[in-house]
């Protein structure tokens, strides 16, 4: 009762929060509604038992990333753009391909509904637990290459961040 | 109870927000925003899924989505900030030096 509660409230602010992502006029307002919407799915991801990612997200999402871009909202000046027209004259076709989508994938989802199990058959979360020494060992046995090349990844988008903003001389 | 299946919805329709925003959006960063909810989406479906098997390997894959965005992110301002620097504007539809 009460999970289903939790699940409401945060499931109602992070749709609530994505749509007034995309559609507020002021980018500083995007990114705080955007910031309450990574929380939001924080807060889903606790409820499935994933704590290390639930601290993950709010550390890296919400603090790393989130960070950076109001740093960049704030370098670029927007005063301007905020005037102008906010979304683009062909807006109706993306919006018939995203309901297009979105009815494809309910179909899928219902097509495929009978091979998911009912709500009570899911195993006990004591499976998952401990958590954060299941997912380490993960990360350094099975999937220890992954791991060292997303290392890499992350210093090449450091240098090439750093090349791309760099002022030329 | 709640089933897998909500969460499916629920990632669904914040997948949906999101492609809504990367294609009516004119704003380079609202559309960059509006891809880190997608690649959050996924992460919700991944979360459910590992919790549906009782395993964990679906977090560690979301983990390293959440790497790729970081990584995304970054790389994306920068460019951001080097084409601001150069055309004194954030729309996409005036990013038009391509075009013939």
């Amino acid at each position: 009762m009460l999970d289903r509660v939790l699940f409401d409230l945060f499931a109602g602010l992070a749709i609530l929060s994505a749509i007034l992502v995309v559609t507020r006029r002021n980018v500083i307002h995007s990114a705080i509604f955007l910031i309450t919407a990574l929380l939001a799915t924080a807060g889903i991801f606790l409820q499935l038992h994933a704590e290390f990612l639930f601290i993950v997200q709010i550390i890296l999402y919400v603090g790393g990333i989130m960070v950076l871009f109001i740093f960049v909202i704030m370098l670029v000046n927007l005063d301007v753009a905020l005037h102008q027209m906010q979304f683009r004259r062909q807006w109706w076709v993306g919006l018939l391909l995203a309901i297009a989508l979105g009815a494809e994938t309910v179909a899928a989802i219902y097509i495929g509904r009978l091979s998911l199990p009912g709500p009570n058959s899911a195993p006990p979360a004591t499976a998952l637990e401990p958590n954060t020494e299941l997912v380490g060992r993960a990360l350094f046995t099975g999937y220890m290459l992954p791991f060292e090349i997303a290392s890499v990844l992350l210093l090449v988008a450091m240098i090439g961040a750093v090349v791309m903003a760099k002022r030329r001389t | 109870m709640i089933g897998t299946g909500h969460y499916l919805f629920l990632s669904l329709a914040l997948f949906l927000i999101g492609v809504v925003g990367v294609a009516t959006r004119r704003n380079v960063i609202i559309i960059l925003m509006s891809i880190e909810l997608i690649l959050n989406a996924v992460n919700i479906n991944l979360v459910a899924f590992s919790r549906l098997v009782g395993s964990v390997e679906g977090q560690v894959f979301a983990i390293f989505i959440i790497t790729d965005a970081a990584a995304e992110a970054a790389v994306g301002l920068g460019i951001i900030i080097a084409f601001f620097r150069n055309r004194e504007t954030v729309l996409s539809d005036e990013m038009d030096l391509l075009k013939w």
